[in-house]
């Protein structure tokens, strides 16, 4: 499914029909373009102050940067990026959230095809329990979890958290894959299976390859979960291991004297995320679309 | 989502009826268990001890006491709905549920009808949908920002305060006042008045001080002569004038040579029985006349309004509209899923139906209203169970947004969890019974997607 289509259409009307649907398209265009411009402003707003000193923005909106870009420049961003906490945080988000990301799509495309196509003794009902898990709130898993990583010594530290994201992240995408495992022709398992092809490798040369659509849009997906997430890391990270969402939300108390930190680093955390985006659009859409139902 | 099962199952590699199974069948079935296991082992493994076993282990800690050494029944429970922290995050919880899913799904639902009617659909999908890549976090900072009081530097601020000044003259006097004894005094509603009566007949100077010279309008034009001339006998005229030589030299009470009258000015006229006989606005050099006037004693006032401090906007992050505008950070975030998902099922409807019922003369409300909208509604239906889903969870965003000393007013269920586990209530026993209650509220939806993909099995 192609989720971001036009579905062009012609139609021919009586000229009186067309007028009035040309006047009412007038009208539809322009409130999508309101809505449009209602949208962006809030991202501009954050762009521009970003490139703004703290006392530009203490005196005046950023909109005033639209009639005298001289007030711009890339001073907050040296600035932020000479702060070694903020690119330590920086880099803690990269290993939290690339290990927690391929460890999640590995042994979910291992347990998916298990769940698809091998045999087990109780595994449908296995596989219901996954189902049921979906919904699992994580907050449910913060206490026990910290006193559990308490006792293992992974509390506050980067490992911790990966574990902590890639188990609430399994059943969503062992769910997504086995699904769509599933789908796989049955000749061509049986075929690979009488050419005395083992498991592992139907699995690495054919299951693998066949389910990439599904395997990209979990991999963005679960990338993005946790990018953006603070809630996990603010309970399991320390400040050492703390990530950029962290880093930033303790500044976010004396927010007014702190635009100028906070607005070139909330900038600097969603670059990623929205580069992500606009390079895989499709597998984005499908990936968010289908993981909702977390 | 749904379209993606129907597996073909598969049942163990049928033996030969006629063979019964022997030795070697049954060690090579358990290999393939052996295989089987080695694939799943670790993901269950992960699941068993970080996922379930949390889970149970939460709902037996919400039995026992703070700190975790005495068991206190459902105390919990019953102290759940009792302290007030927890009341109000359960009655925010309430709102947020019943207003942000309904919002996106009504919003959605419009845009998406709205974009199958524009070439430039696919750009505005887009652009709706970027805010899902933007972290809770980021939103909360984009959004602080955003409803940032100062109309000097939040956006939607400096928005209300130029509509609002558009359809309500600023043109005011926010610092005037009177000075005493100089015939002018100032009322309890904010007006000024005039000390002694006056009379049809008669020409009066209203002297204000207060006002920088600089703020005055720029066409303000010197009141003397204003205030010589003469009236007619039914005729009451006068001049508001700012009392004040600039550089020295004027005399208090006097209408001097160099100072200005005050435009734009409200005056009433009031009768001896409190009733406003005439109205009148002051002209450049801030004279003002009231013609026709019955004979007798009359008050002059000018109206509160003139003085009334300038609108200074909507306190969004206050105490009474914070939970209302955090929803509107999450419907900035959320909109274009709503859309996108909408969007994607209108373009499955037949078309067919469509263009017949336009054929038949109706219109594009009846159209949508009789046939859009019914035969979307499943699709409409799993658009508000996902977003009630997520909704219940909100957090990072009302963490955020709300400044520290609103937080309170502003707290949801997972917040709530939050402050009273770790954040300073350290009440761990109360805090687990918060997250059983998160737990057993989205437990309809794990019933639900069981028993759909069930469905989808059989």
């Amino acid at each position: 499914m192609t989720v971001i289509t036009d579905t062009p259409r012609q139609e021919r009307q009586a000229w009186p029909a067309r007028l009035t649907r040309r006047l009412s398209s007038g009208v539809v265009q322009a409130v999508l373009i309101v809505v449009g411009l209602i949208w962006i402003t809030p991202l501009a707003g954050l762009f521009l102050s970003s490139l703004r000193t703290e006392r530009d923005n203490a005196g005046s909106g950023w909109w005033t940067a639209l009639a005298g870009p001289g007030q711009l420049s890339l001073d907050n961003y040296s600035t932020l990026l000479a702060d070694t906490g903020i690119t330590q945080a920086f880099w803690n988000t990269v290993l939290i959230s690339v290990p927690a990301t391929t460890l999640v799509v590995v042994l979910s495309a291992l347990a998916a095809y298990a769940f698809a196509w091998l045999e087990f003794p109780g595994r449908d009902a296995l596989f219901l329990v996954v189902v049921a898990l979906l919904v699992v709130p994580v907050q449910v898993g913060l206490l026990p979890v910290a006193k559990l990583f308490g006792q293992l010594g992974l509390f506050g530290t980067i490992p911790g958290v990966v574990l902590f994201h890639v188990a609430y992240g399994l059943p969503f995408a062992i769910f997504l894959l086995r699904n769509y495992f599933a789908e796989i022709p049955r000749e061509m398992l049986e075929a690979a299976r009488m050419d005395g092809g083992s498991e592992w490798r139907i699995f690495a040369q054919l299951v693998l390859p066949v389910g990439r659509p599904a395997l990209a849009s979990l991999a963005i997906f679960q990338f993005l979960w946790v990018w953006n997430d603070m809630l996990v890391a603010l309970l399991f990270a320390d400040s050492a291991s703390q990530p950029l969402t962290v880093a930033l939300q303790s500044q976010i108390r004396q927010f007014g004297s702190n635009i100028d930190v906070l607005a070139p680093g909330a900038f600097l955390s969603l670059v990623v995320p929205v580069a992500v985006f606009f390079a895989f659009q499709r597998h984005f859409v499908q990936g968010v679309m289908a993981g909702s139902v977390k | 989502m749904t379209a993606l099962t129907t597996p073909a199952r598969t049942t163990a590699r049928s033996s030969p009826a006629v063979t019964p199974p022997s030795g070697p069948r049954r060690s090579a079935t358990r290999r393939r268990w052996f295989v089987a296991v080695v694939f799943a082992l670790p993901a269950l493994l992960l699941l068993g001890v970080l996922v379930v076993y949390p889970m149970l282990f939460s709902v037996g800690r919400s039995f026992f006491d703070a700190t975790g050494t005495r068991f206190v029944g459902g105390d919990n429970y019953t102290e759940m709905f009792r302290d007030p922290a927890t009341l109000k995050a359960i009655r925010n919880s309430t709102i947020w549920v019943v207003v942000a899913p309904t919002l996106l799904t009504g919003l959605g639902l419009i845009l998406a009808v709205l974009t199958e009617k524009v070439r430039w659909a696919t750009a505005f999908k887009l652009l709706l949908f970027l805010p899902m890549a933007v972290s809770f976090l980021a939103a909360g900072i984009i959004f602080r920002l955003a409803y940032e009081e100062d109309p000097d530097r939040g956006v939607l601020n400096a928005v209300a305060v130029g509509v609002h000044d558009t359809f309500q003259d600023a043109s005011s006097y926010p610092t005037a006042r009177a000075r005493d004894g100089q015939g002018l005094a100032k009322g309890a509603d904010g007006s000024f008045r005039t000390t002694g009566e006056t009379r049809p007949g008669r020409t009066v100077a209203l002297g204000l001080v207060g006002v920088q010279p600089d703020e005055l309008p720029a066409g303000a034009a010197p009141a003397r002569r204003a205030a010589s001339a003469t009236a007619a006998p039914d005729e009451l005229r006068g001049v508001v004038y700012l009392d004040f030589t600039p550089g020295g030299g004027g005399e208090q009470g006097k209408v001097d040579a160099k100072e200005r009258g005050l435009p734009q000015l409200a005056v009433e006229a009031v009768s001896g029985d409190g009733k406003v006989a005439a109205r009148a606005t002051t002209a450049a050099d801030g004279s003002f006349r009231f013609a026709d006037l019955a004979a007798g004693p009359y008050e002059l006032r000018l109206p509160a309004r003139n003085f009334a401090p300038p609108y200074e906007g909507i306190s969004w992050l206050g105490p009474a509209l914070v939970t209302p505008a955090v929803i509107g950070a999450y419907l900035w975030i959320w909109t274009g899923f709503a859309m996108v998902l909408i969007g994607a099922g209108l373009s499955a409807l037949p078309r067919e139906t469509l263009e017949a019922a336009r054929m038949d003369g109706a219109n594009e409300w009846q159209i949508f209203r009789r046939i859009t909208v019914p035969l979307l509604a499943p699709v409409l239906t799993v658009v508000f169970v996902t977003l009630v889903i997520n909704v219940m969870k909100v957090f990072d965003l009302v963490y955020i947004i709300a400044p520290g000393p609103v937080q309170e007013e502003a707290t949801v269920l997972a917040t709530q969890m939050w402050l009273v586990s770790f954040g300073g209530g350290q009440d761990q026993g109360l805090g687990s019974a918060l997250g059983v209650l998160l737990l057993v509220l989205v437990v309809p939806a794990m019933l639900f997607n069981v028993r759909r993909f069930r469905r989808s099995q059989s």
